[in-house]
């Protein structure tokens, strides 16, 4: 058994077991999540992502291992974790032949709720979701991004101690994704802890205080955004060029200079190295310089910390997204 | 969106934790969605509609020439038939609305919540009722247009009703069960017609079991739809019943007792999990 530790676990995984068939989904999985904040579970499609959270959720029950939500165990427990809960997964739960107000009545009705109050909290939440222009059309008519919030908003009626958000936006419009962001934000502020799978690393980067990068249904990192990026190299020197025709020879010239083996990026204008902290400037000078020198056009550069998605690449050995994967930032 | 989204006094510690699901509270509220679907999509309830008025025509004119006597005679024999024919052909829809529920991810949420579970599954059974308690009205309502008087009166007809809502209650667990096992809706609807056919066709609704070939009659005589049938005759002619009324509850609870426990497996067997 583990010790008892000051802080207080929302969430206690230990040895972690699910398959399907012969697949792993989940496999041997050891998690951590303190409560209060935002903790973000990061990874590509299958990684066993959706299946954690499932088990988390009680709706799944696990092959093997030890969980506690709330200090309850799932497996044992599920309707006292329950009480402390609430999930919104990847598919709005909403009725969609009910009205968005009929839909949190509802939920509210569920939770225990008398008549009255439920109605005055649903418009409150519809109100708070900027939905109150739609409350009384039936979900069928809403967007996608209303019928998102509307689920999320559901989630809230009343706050739960763990909210679990699969993949929140998902499929969202850029002003949806930001919306439902701030609603987020906004439920931590009031003591609610956030467990958050995303595919997106700037989604993990903006929200979380922690993230745990899971591959293959295990976790291979966890730590802090900062301390996940600078897990991987202190430093990286990223170099656009002006013209590609010249980036063969650039990647030599600079892979001399610096003696550390430079990767052309997705866009073959880009040139990465990275170096690491002490000197690191004086060598990032002595390679641009170097570059001038042979005619090469430099179009920008830029010396800092890695992206998400090195540090993703460098741990799990592969890009998180298979394919135009635009770089944020 | 300037207002507020928090909780206030509405935390869960405070107000739910720790206590026991409330049965009958949680299963009314899902019987309260179960009718608000039918008020949103009135299509919901068309074959309520459509099929008792047709099937009572149809069956009184296609039928009835080939029965002795005048249409009050022959609807004695025919309409507690067409009644029974008519709401279980209707219950199958609670296994098409279970699967949707699932694969839509709305089970997930009432999966996760500290409901009665079974509320979720019990609560759209109910909400049923109105629909099959809205066929039956139209049935006898079309009977009485065309001449039929229950010989038993009024307390005989609404005692056939309240054992027919009883039968198709405990029916719709099959459906449910199959909702929940099988993947696709139309999985469902396929299927569900495929056990129902045999199971209300099969039996003395037209028919007399005494013309059948052995085999028949064996599957006919034990069929319970058959037992409903002709406690629904003897009810609605103020003939004793008690001996079939008594078969028919037996029924009823024997498919509880096995489909009731199926259904909640399969609820919570986790399919969408993958």
């Amino acid at each position: 058994m583990t010790m008892t530790s000051e802080v207080p676990l929302a969430i206690e995984a230990r040895g972690l077991v699910k398959a399907f068939g012969t697949v792993r989904a989940v496999d041997r999985l050891d998690l951590s999540v303190p409560s209060g904040g935002v903790f973000a579970l990061l990874g590509p499609n299958g990684a066993g992502k959706t299946t954690t959270i499932r088990i988390f959720a009680t709706l799944t029950r696990p092959d093997g291992g030890l969980v506690r939500v709330l200090g309850h165990d799932v497996t044992t427990a599920p309707h006292a974790v329950r009480t402390g809960i609430c999930l919104t997964g990847q598919f709005a739960s909403v009725d969609p032949s009910l009205t968005g107000t009929e839909n949190l009545v509802l939920q509210a009705r569920l939770l225990g709720l008398g008549r009255r109050a439920s109605r005055a909290r649903a418009a409150e939440l519809l109100d708070a979701f900027g939905l109150a222009d739609a409350a009384g059309r039936p979900v069928r008519t809403y967007s996608g991004g209303m019928q998102r919030r509307l689920d999320i908003a559901g989630s809230l009626v009343v706050a739960p101690a763990l909210l679990f958000l699969d993949e929140p936006t998902t499929g969202l419009d850029p002003h949806s994704r930001v919306q439902v962001w701030e609603a987020v934000r906004r439920l931590v502020a009031q003591g609610t802890t956030v467990l958050l799978t995303t595919q997106y690393l700037e989604e993990a980067d903006q929200l979380s205080d922690r993230i745990a990068v899971i591959d293959h249904g295990r976790i291979v990192a966890e730590g802090t955004p900062a301390e996940l990026k600078s897990s991987v190299g202190s430093g990286t020197l990223r170099v656009r060029l002006a013209d590609t025709s010249d980036s063969r020879l650039a990647r030599q010239v600079l892979g001399d200079v610096l003696g550390v083996p430079v990767t052309q990026d997705a866009d073959p204008a880009v040139l990465t190295a990275r170096i690491d902290g002490q000197g690191a400037a004086e060598a990032a000078a002595r390679g641009l310089a170097v570059l001038a020198r042979e005619w090469t056009q430099v179009a920008s550069f830029s010396l800092g910390q890695p992206s998400l998605d090195e540090a993703f690449l460098a741990l799990t050995g592969h890009a998180a997204q298979p394919a135009n994967n635009e770089e944020q930032a | 969106m300037t207002a507020t989204i928090e909780p206030r006094t509405l935390t869960r510690q405070g107000h739910d934790a720790g206590r026991r699901p409330r049965m009958v509270r949680n299963t009314l509220t899902m019987a309260w969605r179960a009718m608000l679907r039918i008020r949103r999509e009135p299509e919901l309830a068309t074959d309520a509609i459509f099929i008792p008025v047709l099937f009572t025509l149809m069956f009184t004119y296609l039928f009835g020439g080939a029965l002795a006597g005048s249409p009050r005679e022959y609807l004695r024999f025919l309409l507690p038939g067409t009644l029974v024919l008519t709401v279980l052909l209707i219950t199958v829809t609670a296994g098409v609305s279970l699967n949707t529920d699932r694969a839509r991810g709305t089970l997930d949420r009432y999966r996760s919540m500290p409901v009665w579970q079974p509320a979720v599954v019990v609560g759209g059974l109910v909400g049923d009722i109105a629909r099959y308690v809205l066929a039956t009205c139209l049935v006898l309502g079309m009977g009485l247009l065309m001449g039929y008087r229950p010989p038993g009166g009024a307390g005989g007809a609404v005692l056939a009703v309240v054992l027919i809502l009883v039968f198709a209650f405990s029916v719709s667990w099959i459906w449910t069960a199959l909702g929940l096992a099988l993947r696709s809706a139309q999985a469902v609807t396929v299927l569900s017609f495929a056990v129902q056919l045999p199971l209300t066709f099969a039996s003395n609704v037209f028919v007399s079991p005494a013309t059948l070939p052995g085999w028949l009659r064996a599957f006919v005589n034990v069929n319970p739809v058959s037992h409903l049938v002709t406690a629904e005759r003897a009810l609605m002619d103020g003939t004793p019943a008690a001996s079939q009324v008594g078969w028919v509850l037996l029924a009823s609870a024997a498919l509880i007792a096995v489909f009731g426990p199926l259904t909640m497996h399969l609820y919570r067997a986790d399919l969408n999990g993958r």
